[in-house]
């Protein structure tokens, strides 16, 4: 589902003398329906990187990432759209979005994007933040007022109201307490069985130990640092 | 797949001047893309020789009208204005020039409608009711006119007024300057939604990265009227590669 | 004769404004521009009709001025004075004998014929004006037959009175074509503009233009489906004539609230006396 080969990823800075930064070389890496895979090593080894580059977040420098048959280092922007809206999903660390959107709508948007209905779509959110422990009363306020865990647990709703083939989890369990953590690795098993292809950074040991396949150190990819 | 809207090669000088040089980019149905710049850099020329409120010394603007693509640079002034008013719409950043003041709201939304043949004053009314409540003005306002409505008000009452014949194109030039940040952020809200659910496409010309965020899927950066770089707006704003966007992006402040 | 030159106006003058009414009978509700000359009273007083008259009138003519229907207003004899001076053509207050009409406000009760002209005085021609101000963009609006506007104007009526409201100057469309102001003529009299026999010419003099209806030109009043136009008037009958169908004037009779309704059009309505027809008020004195 998620197909990497020879990624590389440089970053050239035009304010501060054209310094050009080599980050990554040679990352190559394949993900599986149904299969979870782990990002691992140092702080600052260029999981993020990897993960933003895999989203289309980043521009690649060289190399191939095929996803659900898009590659996203050389598509046209609305086909990263429409890559992003139907196949690959993103649960960030950071929740973005517009001010003053009840929280209910903003897990609805991306059902809404794909064009369910208004109403079969807020079900769907509902469900999510009854399932994560959002109280009720929280739906119709806005997620920018809300505190750090529950701000990750809309972000998690979001992330999996539609069921994408593939998916990239930044720190899915940071900040959650117990129950809501066992909540979130349910999601992440659940969409296991049902095929989806997930590639995620865990700091949790624990976390993925349990969900996950296998593991990559993206330290074999950053220049410099590879063994 | 045909483009909704191609531009090719757009140039507009004032004398010696660059107002806009050489910009060329495709939009499909339902995208919507966002111009950034500072002053002077070009994009609101660029705007208004694309909804042609400026005539452009070179290139083309073609647009997949219902009988197929067209060059609207080259169009008679009677069909672009046709255009003007049915499939495109164009909201101005002041919403005292794009409303008449001295109409009421209903006479406001009901103006296009009118342009275009409708002869049913129940209808009208009753379809300029409709769109102020989409964009959240009370009905009973529907009398008054827009000189006793806020800020926030107008600029929605502007944009009910262009989308009530059902537009495919909508060009807006900064639609949220002026406004207080929390009204910002209902129209913004308000504009993401018409947007999906109406399935338009739009070019928002703006200087201000948050609202292209979330508003814009792909994003123009213009310097000295030129285009310096474009693609996605995520991967332009958080993996800028032209120094000017480079300087842009970290120019921004923090909140 | 006098010292005038025939109708005031010099010879090139004439040939000027003759271009320009040619120029507008050619292209039907289309406002041309002429250069308007000073004339000896003041604007508003119709210096755009009577200069359009001027051009018109030839020593043959039998010539008539109405102001709101009547021949005997200051402004309609003070007209009629001024070409009895300056042309020496013959004057008269019959519709039916009067070969040149110049008007201000109405439209002779009795349908005009053939070989007649009537010439309208014009405060503003321009029918777009009271929601665009800007000529620029007027010229171009009819230009582009760009004309919602318009029905803007009517729907703001409705919205605020229930119906439109607009009694006079009510605006028309003329050969399906240009949106035209009919000069300030109640709405009642817009019918009469269309399919009519006479030539009708309008002079705006400080507004400096000058359009036309050729005979037999078909002029419809906007409207909405659901707010049909309607010709409305007074609904009484003529309180010295008798007449049902025609506009009235209301005038006040007393310090008591007394009132009665009676013809606009003066000659209309003597001529309707003199043919026996009595009003309720008429108490047969000056009928017999």
């Amino acid at each position: 589902m998620i197909e990497i080969q020879d990624l590389a990823k440089t970053f050239t800075l035009h304010n501060q003398g054209g310094a050009v930064i080599r980050v990554m070389e040679g990352a190559t890496l394949s993900v599986a329906r149904g299969e979870c895979v782990a990002l691992t090593g140092a702080s600052g080894a260029g999981k993020s990187t990897l993960m933003r580059m895999i989203y289309g977040n980043y521009r690649a420098a060289s190399g191939v990432i095929r996803v659900g048959g898009v590659d996203v280092a050389q598509a046209e922007p609305r086909e990263i759209i429409a890559l992003r809206r139907e196949t690959l999903g993103y649960v960030s660390q950071f929740l973005r979005v517009v001010p003053r959107v009840p929280t209910i709508d903003v897990v609805a948007d991306p059902l809404r994007a794909l064009g369910i209905p208004a109403e079969q779509a807020r079900t769907r959110a509902a469900d999510l933040l009854r399932l994560l422990n959002i109280p009720e009363t929280l739906w119709s306020l806005s997620p920018t007022t809300f505190s750090g865990g529950e701000q990750q647990r809309v972000n998690i709703a979001r992330g999996f109201a539609h069921p994408y083939p593939a998916l990239l989890l930044d720190e899915p369990t940071a900040s959650l307490d117990a129950t809501n953590r066992a909540v979130v690795l349910a999601l992440i098993e659940e969409a296991k069985a049902r095929g989806a292809a997930m590639v995620g950074i865990f700091h949790d040991e624990a976390a993925r130990a349990r969900v996950c396949d296998r593991e990559i150190d993206v330290s074999a990819f950053t220049p410099g640092l590879a063994a | 797949m045909t483009p909704l809207l191609s531009v090719q090669g757009l140039t507009r000088m004032y004398g010696a001047h660059v107002g806009c040089r050489d910009v060329s980019f495709d939009l499909h149905p339902g995208e919507v893309m966002g111009i950034v710049g500072e002053s002077g850099s070009g994009k609101s020329t660029l705007l208004n020789c694309m909804a042609g409120h400026m005539a452009p010394d070179a290139g083309a603007v073609v647009f997949d009208t219902r009988t197929g693509p067209r060059d609207t640079v080259t169009m008679s002034e009677p069909e672009r204005r046709m255009l003007g008013r049915t499939d495109w719409a164009f909201v101005h950043q002041h919403a005292r020039d794009g409303l008449r003041m001295g109409v009421s709201a209903g006479g406001n939304v009901g103006e296009r409608l009118m342009a275009v043949g409708a002869r049913n004053y129940g209808q009208i009314r009753d379809t300029a009711v409709d769109w102020l409540d989409r964009v959240e003005i009370d009905a009973a306002r529907v009398d008054d006119r827009p000189s006793t409505f806020s800020g926030g008000m107008q600029q929605r009452l502007q944009i009910a007024r262009n989308l009530v014949t059902g537009p495919r194109l909508v060009f807006m030039d900064e639609p949220t300057g002026g406004l207080d940040v929390s009204v910002q952020a209902r129209l913004l809200d308000l504009l993401r939604g018409l947007v999906r659910d109406m399935g338009l496409s739009a070019v928002i010309v703006t200087h201000d990265l948050a609202v292209v965020r979330l508003l814009a899927d792909r994003l123009m950066v213009m310097k000295s009227g030129r285009v310096v770089e474009q693609g996605l707006t995520d991967q332009v704003l958080d993996d800028p590669q032209h120094g000017y966007t480079q300087l842009l992006v970290s120019s921004v402040l923090q909140v | 004769m006098s010292d005038y030159n025939f109708a005031y106006l010099d010879e090139q003058t004439k040939r000027m404004i003759r271009r320009a009414l040619l120029k507008a009978l050619a292209v039907p509700g289309y406002q041309v521009p002429f250069a308007s000359r000073e004339m000896p009273m003041p604007y508003g007083w119709g210096t755009g009709g009577v200069q359009v008259s001027a051009a018109v009138l030839t020593p043959a003519d039998r010539f008539k001025v109405i102001d709101q229907g009547a021949d005997d207003t200051t402004n309609a004899v003070s007209i009629r004075r001024f070409f009895e001076r300056t042309a020496g053509v013959a004057t008269t207050t019959r519709t039916a004998e009067a070969s040149v009409i110049q008007t201000r406000h109405r439209i002779p009760e009795e349908a005009l014929t053939d070989g007649q002209i009537l010439v309208y005085q014009v405060p503003i021609p321009e029918p777009l004006r009271f929601l665009e101000p800007r000529e620029t963009e007027t010229r171009r609006m009819h230009a582009l037959e760009d004309y919602g506007l318009m029905h803007v104007k009517l729907y703001e009526d409705i919205s605020r009175h229930g119906h439109i409201a607009t009694a006079y100057a009510y605006p028309v469309k003329v050969e399906g074509r240009y949106v035209m102001d009919p000069s300030p003529i109640p709405k009642f009299d817009n019918p009469k503009m269309s399919d009519s026999a006479a030539i009708q010419l309008f002079g705006a003099g400080r507004e400096q233009r000058i359009y036309a209806l050729p005979p037999y030109t078909q002029v419809v009043s906007l409207d909405f489906e659901d707010h049909p136009f309607e010709a409305s008037k007074a609904d009484h009958p003529c309180g010295l004539c008798g007449a049902e169908d025609s506009y009235l004037d209301e005038v006040i009779t007393d310090d008591a609230g007394g009132r009665m309704f009676v013809c606009s059009d003066t000659d209309f309505c003597e001529t309707r006396r003199a043919a026996g027809h009595a009003g309720a008020m008429n108490t047969g004195k000056d009928a017999a």
